[in-house]
């Protein structure tokens, strides 16, 4: 009897053990795989230097100018909005048939297919504002893909803040304002800035947004201004694999487009971890 | 005003400084608290005791409205602070709330430096002058006896102090923006037998210059720090009288039972 059960015990946390090691095994042999293939074609010409020969030859300078760019910009956009709304929806509003509504309402948003954002930003902000396929249009359109996860990550850093500190601050005759300011924000930004990695990484990989409100299949020139089209990283890979001019020479360049691509996400979520500690420092818990 | 004439009589009978006439608050549509009086009187303390969910916190609470901040709750009846109706339309909640402190249950000193904690107070109500912050920090801290412990590490974060010392911490946040009236949640019930008594001494010490109401569910604690006590019984204060008399010759019988420790 006892053995059966050990038995059991040791079989389901086996069984466990092993796909948890398999999700990240998967992980590290995507990164082996792009690297193995990317990494070759990485010099400095590569990622200072305007396409050439159809694509097939010189860097991919523009790409990565252009994603910078709608990864900053889009983040200008929702960031600021997403974290009032959801300090707003927190902080503000009661337990309501409205707030579930609200709430329900914000998940729905962040299930909505990549590429209806692309179609809704074109009808707006391309056509409806003539903004054009621009920067601004592709950044405004990103921003509203990225606002639902800022949004909940904003709610969900407020709900760890212990309401004791709330009630304390309230007990000193502090306002709703000041306590939000000077005790809660400050404690649950560290983990507000979660939200913005994490839908920095999303940005930085989007394709369908950027399809129809910015991306360029080729520039000669970087963006001038924010109305300005822009390549963007994303959308090279997806040209240099399906429609360059010559496939199986720009087969590589794709491949490092692709080692390009992660190591910006990696890099902004090592920044974006420092940050946090940084900030969590200063909150002295 | 009618407080004058009250102040030269003090010797004979005691400034009311809270008062309640025919309090009721009710949760939703259950009655929390049933046509309450009482009398708090100027540098006394007062013991609020009695079996859990009596409605003893509840009824502290009334006095800085931190009821408020809970949704469906009705109040009605009067409480006067200074007999002033602190209930009244005219009434700012945040400057009632500076006129009277609070301390509670279980420590809860914010995630600052033990500085900022103190100070914390005086700046959201608008005191930005550091000489006076500096000085009032000091003061703060030596009345509620913390200021030997700390007075070297006051940049430190106040997590790092004790429990005791924490709870003291905010015992002087409170006092820093000089309250008249300080009211405490159970503020030893979370700590331990020595910092228990370093709490006592400091309410002892407080009360010269403070109007206390302290709830507790420890009956030695109520006879050793307090004046007065009232008791709380299923939402009715079923006796109120010096503390002396309470735990001496209860009148009521439920008085006399919890206070023997029959039930509760």
């Amino acid at each position: 009897m006892k053995s059966k059960k050990r038995f059991y015990e040791f079989l389901v946390f086996n069984i466990f053990r092993i796909i948890s090691f398999l999700v990240v095994g998967l992980l590290f042999v995507i990164l082996f795989f792009i690297s193995i293939r990317g990494i070759g074609v990485i010099n400095w010409e590569f990622l200072t230097s305007m396409p050439k020969e159809g694509m097939t030859q010189g860097g991919i300078f523009p790409a990565i100018v252009g994603t910078f760019c709608l990864m900053v910009g889009s983040m200008l956009f929702a960031f600021p909005i997403g974290v009032l709304s959801g300090i707003y929806t927190n902080e503000y509003l009661k337990e309501s048939r409205f707030k579930s509504f609200l709430r329900s309402m914000t998940n729905n948003l962040a299930g909505i297919p990549s590429i209806v954002f692309g179609l809704f930003g074109m009808a707006l902000f391309v056509n409806k504002l003539h903004f054009g396929d621009s920067l601004i249009a592709g950044s405004l359109t990103l921003g509203l893909l990225a606002l639902p996860v800022i949004i909940r990550t904003t709610e969900e850093a407020l709900k760890t803040v212990d309401m004791s500190l709330r009630t304390g601050s309230y007990a000193l005759g502090a306002t709703k304002l000041q306590t939000i300011r000077r005790v809660v924000f400050p404690i649950a930004f560290p983990n507000i800035l979660t939200g913005l990695i994490l839908s920095m990484g999303r940005v930085s990989g989007e394709t369908a947004p950027i399809l129809f409100t910015v991306a360029a299949y080729f520039l000669p020139k970087l963006p001038q201004s924010i109305f300005d089209q822009a390549m963007a990283l994303p959308y090279h890979l997806y040209v240099l694999t399906t429609s360059g001019t010559n496939m199986e020479e720009s087969r590589p360049m794709a491949y490092g487009t692709a080692f390009v691509l992660i190591m910006i996400v990696l890099i902004f979520n090592l920044l974006a971890n420092w940050l946090r500690r940084y900030f969590g420092k200063k909150v002295k818990m | 005003m009618k407080d004058k004439s009250k102040e030269v009589e003090v010797e004979q009978k005691p400034t009311v400084i809270i008062e309640t006439k025919t309090a009721n608050l009710f949760y939703g549509s259950f009655h929390a608290l049933k046509n309450i009086d009482f009398e708090a009187y100027q540098n006394t303390v007062t013991a609020l005791i009695g079996p859990s969910g009596c409605g003893k916190s509840t009824f502290l609470r009334l006095f800085n409205r931190m009821n408020d901040l809970i949704d469906h709750v009705n109040i009605s009846g009067k409480i006067l602070l200074n007999n002033k109706n602190i209930y009244d339309k005219s009434i700012d909640v945040d400057e009632l709330r500076k006129k009277v402190g609070m301390v509670f249950q279980k420590p809860n000193p914010f995630p600052k430096s033990i500085f900022e904690n103190v100070a914390y107070g005086l700046r959201v109500n608008g005191i930005s002058d550091s000489g006076y912050i500096e000085e009032k920090v000091k003061t703060s801290l030596q009345q509620a006896a913390l200021w030997n412990e700390v007075k070297d590490n006051l940049k430190k974060s106040a997590y790092e102090l004790s429990g005791g010392q924490q709870q003291r911490l905010c015992i002087a946040r409170a006092l820093a923006v000089e309250p008249e009236v300080l009211l405490m949640d159970e503020p030893a019930s979370a700590l331990d037998p020595i910092s228990t008594s370093h709490i006592e001494e400091l309410i002892f010490e407080l009360k010269k210059q403070y109007t206390i109401i302290i709830v507790t569910h420890n009956m030695q604690q109520a006879g050793r720090v307090s004046d007065y006590t009232s008791f709380f019984y299923m939402g009715d204060l079923i006796e109120h009288g010096s503390t002396k008399q309470i735990f001496t010759s209860p009148k009521d019988v439920k008085t006399q039972n919890y206070i023997t420790g029959r039930f509760g």
